[in-house]
């Protein structure tokens, strides 16, 4: 038998006694020898070295149960939303009657019943949980969440949005997983949006699974907001890109509390193509953690990563990011870049990008920096009248839209322009 | 306008300006040249407020104000306008963003209403026509990857939509072709006005044959030398500046 290490492993284990029969038993077992084996990370794990995982974690708050809370959620964006609530999808929340051709969409516990072969493969798939033990522990603990299939050649026009949120008024851990399939030569445009609106400190784990068959494209957008001190999220994205498909990603982290998103990319198929950018906007003791693992695994893939990490107060940023390039993934085309703000004394950045090459003929770079407003920047616009906090402004925006600028969506992109602005306005009037 | 009287400024510690006075009418165009390293550049530093560039004696008066407490933007926004010598590079700022909120936090800070979109919008094509700027410009970041030329026009396109009542020109000429000077000179020359100084630092004479002072002013160890008009800059293309060195070594 495995010994678990500790009692918040202990409190863990009971978590999964409780979900052990909810669906897909074989897939959580497995998960759960995964997560047992490592338990939770430390900062002896290499690749949670910035993210003391095991201490924050130490009291794994009690799963969360159905809340039937009556609440209207604002909405952020023209999408067909999917609404998952402290740890349930919730049909009455969610666009459920007026799904376009050919969208299919049902909740992960209803998929897991089913036990369609191809659906189960998708939730298990090899990379879900093998090489990270929270991961591992988000298969095994999976509690609801949404599934979403895009038939082949598909368009579809509007958004469609995964809301992922809490509103329980007690500390609660919840466990979702959501899995979108793409067929053949589809096209979507995604939103994944986790916020808490509690007030208590949660403790949730999600993973979105992205499958993108051939040719397959799809724009994404997360936006991770919400959190209190000592709340804890933890979003993994796994996204599995077959021949010629395509990702184009943005994500911005704001909020408090402790948040590590993590990705993890195969580029599975010659000529596939994944972006992957990001802010994040820090304030108060935030901890926003993004690390990725970019696979190019087939030949003339290409993949871009571009992060702003614009830490103001206590905040701590965490960038580790690996590009790695299998035997015989020739022509990879990959750039990954880096690049922090400090604007306070006591921000942090933590930078480690990583390239892992075992091909000869590939272009691959990367790039990481940290560093203040630019003191000839900042002269220049107060002396065209800017006041400093305005001129300070600017210049956090532009260094934000740097990074979102190969965002094709212009509803995305203004609404992430309003975010960013909400959060200079904040800091221009304190 | 511009009252500059025995004006000290010293840079990390070392002075740099020692004892400068300068007088400009409103109306007037003071051309200031001298050789390299004599401080004209940190004079329009510190006129314009720049950190780290402290005057250790003396005063700078606009309109009879004592301006040397103000920060950047209030000094601005009373009318100061410098055109750099090596204009900033702001990656991921509109040109037109930055335009529009520069123009309304001068408006906003002298109690004026704010110009909306449609006026403004109507402002700058204007401007921007006049100097040969192409509207696709006004899309891309501020600076990046402009020419020296392109950079140049940009400084006069600010200068024409803020209206200043004192404009400092950082040898604006540097840098260009003779067509783009023509373009920047003419920016300039449409801006002269009664109630508008302009101080115009520069090396050489080139310049002046397209902006004609009405005063020129020899600058040469952080002090003016000499004054006198549109002729002395004759002179000193002719001579050189090798008698205001001497001076100052003898």
């Amino acid at each position: 038998m495995i010994k678990l290490a500790s009692e918040a492993e202990a409190t863990l284990s009971s978590f999964y006694e409780e979900m052990r029969d909810k669906g897909a038993p074989r897939l959580r077992a497995a998960a759960w020898a995964a997560f047992s084996e490592f338990g939770l990370p430390n900062r002896r794990v290499e690749s949670w070295h910035y993210t003391d995982l095991k201490t924050a974690m130490s009291r794994p708050a009690p799963l969360a149960t159905a809340s039937r809370a009556a609440l209207s959620l604002p909405r952020a964006h023209d999408s067909l939303r999917f609404v998952t609530l402290d740890g349930v999808f919730r049909p009455d929340l969610s666009d459920i009657a007026r799904l376009p051709e050919g969208v299919v969409v049902q909740s992960l516990r209803d998929a897991l019943a089913q036990g369609e072969p191809h659906v189960m493969s998708a939730l298990a798939s090899a990379d879900s949980g093998a090489q990270d033990s929270v991961l591992a522990l988000n298969a095994a603990l999976m509690q609801d969440g949404v599934v979403v299939q895009i038939a082949p050649g598909a368009r579809i026009e509007r958004a469609i949005e995964l809301v992922a949120t809490t509103s329980a008024e007690a500390e609660q851990s919840t466990y979702t997983r959501a899995l979108v399939t793409l067929g053949e030569g589809a096209h979507a445009s995604l939103v994944e949006t986790l916020s808490a609106l509690s007030a208590a400190p949660a403790q949730d784990n999600s993973a979105l699974l992205l499958r993108l068959a051939p040719n397959a494209r799809v724009e994404l957008v997360t936006h991770l907001s919400g959190g209190v001190d000592h709340s804890i999220r933890v979003a993994s994205l796994l996204a599995h890109l077959d021949v010629g498909a395509m990702i184009n990603s943005f994500a911005l982290v704001e909020g408090e509390g402790l948040n590590r998103r993590q990705i993890f990319v195969r580029l599975d198929g010659e000529g596939a193509s994944a972006a992957f950018n990001g802010a994040t906007l820090g304030r108060g003791r935030l901890h926003a953690d993004t690390t990725l693992i970019v696979d190019h695994a087939k030949p003339s893939g290409q993949s871009r990563e571009c992060f702003r990490n614009i830490l103001d107060d206590q905040s701590v940023g965490v960038f580790q990011g690996k590009v790695i390039v299998r035997p015989g993934a020739q022509k990879t085309d990959g750039v990954m870049q880096s690049k922090a703000l400090l604007l306070s004394d006591q921000a942090t950045m933590n930078n480690k990008p990583e390239l892992e090459i075992f091909a000869d003929d590939v272009q691959c770079g990367h790039g990481a920096t940290c560093g203040r407003l630019d003191k000839d920047q900042l002269f220049y616009l107060t002396a065209r009248g800017l006041p400093r906090r305005e001129a300070e402004a600017l210049l956090i925006e532009g260094f934000a839209n740097e990074a979102m600028e190969p965002l094709q969506d212009e509803q995305f992109k203004a609404f992430l322009s309003d975010r960013v602005s909400a959060w200079l306005s904040r800091r221009i009037s304190r | 306008m511009l009252e500059i009287k025995d004006l000290h400024v010293s840079v990390a510690n070392r002075e740099i300006l020692k004892g400068l006075t300068l007088s400009v009418k409103a109306g007037e165009v003071a051309a200031i040249m001298g050789p390299n390293g004599t401080g004209k550049s940190t004079l329009s530093y510190v006129i314009a407020g720049r950190e780290g560039y402290e005057a250790t004696k003396g005063e700078v008066r606009l309109s009879g104000e004592n301006i040397l407490e103000l920060d950047p933007a209030e000094r601005a926004a009373k009318g100061i306008f410098l055109a750099f010598q090596y204009p900033v590079e702001i990656p991921g700022v509109a040109t037109m963003t930055f335009l529009k909120a520069a123009l309304n936090a001068q408006r906003r800070a002298r109690g004026e209403p704010e110009l909306q979109t449609p006026e403004f919008m109507k402002r700058v094509k204007e401007a921007a026509a006049s100097l040969g700027i192409a509207q696709d410009m006004l899309r891309r970041p501020l600076n990046a990857g402009f020419s020296g030329g392109e950079k140049k026009r940009m400084e006069i396109l600010q200068m024409a939509l803020l209206q200043p009542r004192l404009a400092i020109l950082d040898e604006t000429d540097s840098g260009l072709d003779i067509d783009a000077l023509r373009v920047v000179a003419d920016g300039v020359n449409a801006l002269r006005a009664p109630e508008r100084a302009f101080v115009v630092i520069t090396h050489y004479q080139r310049l002046l044959e397209y902006i004609r002072p009405d005063t020129v002013h020899v600058m040469a160890q952080g002090r003016i030398m000499r004054s006198g008009g549109p002729e002395l800059a004759l002179e000193l293309e002719q001579r050189g500046y090798q008698d205001y060195i001497a001076q100052e070594a003898a």
